[in-house]
């Protein structure tokens, strides 16, 4: 079974790929999302056509499968009624898929399963990328509050982050965000003596 | 059950009631919440309504009755209670073609700038670089009413012209990077077009049909009778949002809200001269005003006539050369639910029209038309060549079209 695979993030291309080819699907098409999308999948032929749900070209592709209809390569939407969690769960995942008409359902089913899974594990990648920049820029933050309060205040290391600690419990914010404020009002006031 | 909405919308200025609704606290006045969700596909914008994770979307007319019908996917029927608007959408070409087709700084006639490009279209046939138009989705009035216009003036869609989809983000896109010579798409992508120095805006589609249906907020059938208090509550707060739009001292604000990267995400100067209908028709000229480019409230503008469902449903058949089914042509119809805006509006003032279908096309002057509640004019609604279309004899009117 060809599936193409049509996705704006190639880094999420390729986790998809890498997926489907362990669970032995490897007759496998990568679209290249810049390219003109209706002369490659007429080239890759495919069965299968998984694309992310926020893709901008979309419309342009169920427009092309409609024609193609007319020109007797049946394509249709992947959408059973009846397993309407599936869909959702997919929908959620931001997966969509075409499948060639007629295609049984037990052969379509675990590809989308994977994609989803894939999908999601793509998700959970991204999200713990974003957790961990957003964790360096705050260490960043709180080493340029420490230096200030070092020099202000005449003490070392261990001192001006027991500062920063104790004002983060006793305004029960966090320590980040003290720090913000001594970076911020440093920035604004800190030529004033 | 929650008397929140989930609005599913893309970025074009006749989304702008479901948003005011949101601002300006009409829907709140109803006891609606509604949460908007944007997207930059109708492909999207369908699935997350069927899917469950809308409750009811800003759509294209034609889309509804696609999906209803299930033309290339399984059917679900999908329920219209109210017309967001009518026309609002252009006609705009490359500045290449503009010049070629010889277009002033005025809309040009659509007989007219049609018999121009006719010749033009014929001789980029001839030379194997056949003319391209962009149009936002297959099932789209812009699709329709651009086919009518060509098809109108002797050019033969996906014969002598191609005819291709760019979804409205992108359209101003397609024309500068030369993927297609002409777009037809809502506001304010023609005049981001024009501001970017590549478009010339060539007609308003108004000119095609002066009182052609756009968009509609359109449900699932099944969650319109789950939520009939609900949505009725909606759709007053709909008709309040339009009631306001209209309102001349409330563009500026309008425009305003509209412009924000969360909605349009546009230059609130485009979104202004849309929503006052005045129009920048080539680049570095001044707008001009062409009256009713945008129609949002009048004439019972948001009442969801039969007819209009009908006209959709027989523009379907034409260009995806299906077999007229009078089972298929009834389904679409029900499409439109006048009863809902009727019961939602009842005791409002708001003029209520006795007929739920009429005769599309047929007027020249405003005339006074029969209501059950409220007093109600409808104004010229012509095709531009003339023709009318009455609803309950289809295969006739199919018949005569060129």
């Amino acid at each position: 079974m060809r599936i193409a695979i049509i996705d704006t993030s190639t880094t999420r291309a390729a986790i998809i790929s890498d997926g489907l080819r362990e669970a032995g699907l490897d007759d496998l098409v990568l679209i290249d999302p810049a390219g003109a999308l209706a002369r490659q999948i007429e080239a890759a032929q495919p069965e299968v056509v998984l694309i992310n749900l926020e893709n901008p070209s979309r419309d342009l592709l169920e427009d092309y499968f409609a024609m193609s209809r007319a020109l007797a390569r049946p394509i249709a939407m992947f959408v059973d009624q009846s397993d309407a969690e599936a869909t959702g769960a997919a929908i959620d995942a931001g997966v969509s898929a075409y499948v060639v008409d007629g295609l049984s359902k037990q052969r379509i089913k675990p590809v989308i399963d994977l994609a989803v899974r894939r999908f999601q594990a793509f998700s959970r990648l991204q999200r713990e990328l974003d957790e961990a920049k957003n964790a360096l820029a705050e260490r960043a933050v709180i080493d340029k509050a420490k230096t200030i309060l070092m020099k202000r205040r005449q003490v070392d290391e261990p001192a001006a982050y027991a500062l920063l600690r104790g004002q983060a419990m006793r305004s029960n914010r966090r320590i980040s965000e003290i720090a913000e404020a001594i970076v911020t009002s440093e920035a604004l006031m800190g030529d004033m003596e | 059950m929650t008397d929140r909405f989930r609005i599913g919308f893309l970025p074009l200025v006749d989304a702008a009631l479901p948003i005011l609704a949101h601002e300006m606290g009409f829907a709140a006045r109803e006891g609606v919440e509604i949460e908007l969700v944007r997207d930059m596909t109708w492909a999207t914008v369908r699935d997350r309504l069927l899917y469950g994770h809308t409750d009811a979307a800003h759509m294209i007319a034609p889309l509804a009755i696609a999906t209803t019908l299930g033309r290339d996917r399984p059917p679900v029927p999908l329920a219209v209670p109210f017309v967001l608007g009518l026309n609002g959408n252009a006609v705009t070409f490359s500045t290449g073609l503009a010049d070629e087709v010889g277009l002033g700084n005025a809309l040009g006639d659509p007989t007219e700038t049609g018999a121009a490009l006719r010749a033009i279209a014929a001789a980029r046939k001839a030379a194997d670089k056949p003319l391209r138009f962009g149009v936002v989705h297959r099932y789209s009035s812009h699709n329709y009413m651009l086919r009518y216009w060509l098809a109108g003036v002797g050019i033969q869609p996906d014969v002598d012209v191609e005819i291709v989809v760019t979804s409205p983000p992108f359209a101003a896109d397609a024309l500068a990077a030369g993927e297609v010579d002409g777009i037809c798409v809502g506001e304010p992508w023609n005049s981001i077009a024009v501001d970017r120095g590549v478009g010339h805006i060539a007609l308003a589609t108004a000119q095609i049909w002066r009182r052609g249906v756009e968009k509609v907020l359109a449900m699932r059938a099944a969650i319109l009778d789950e939520r009939r208090d609900t949505v009725e509550a909606l759709v007053r707060a709909l008709h309040a949002a339009a009631a306001h739009f209209v309102e001349p001292g409330a563009v500026e604000t309008s425009a305003e809200i509209l412009a924000r990267p969360e909605y349009l995400d546009a230059p609130r100067d485009a979104v202004l001269r849309a929503i006052t209908d005045r129009i920048r028709l080539a680049p570095g000229g001044e707008p001009m005003h062409y009256p009713d480019f945008m129609f949002q409230y009048r004439e019972a503008a948001n009442f969801p006539w039969r007819s209009q469902a009908a006209w959709l449903y027989s523009q379907m058949v034409r260009w995806d050369f299906m077999a007229f089914d009078p089972a298929q042509a009834a389904a679409a119809g029900d499409v439109f639910r006048p009863d809902v805006y009727r019961s939602a509006l009842a005791g409002s003032g708001a003029p209520l029209p006795g007929a739920s279908s009429k005769l599309e096309g047929g007027l020249d002057e405003p005339i006074g038309a029969g209501s059950t509640q409220g007093r109600l004019t409808l104004g010229s609604d012509r095709f531009f060549d003339g023709r009318a279309f009455d609803p309950d004899d289809i295969e006739a009117y199919l018949a005569e079209l060129p």
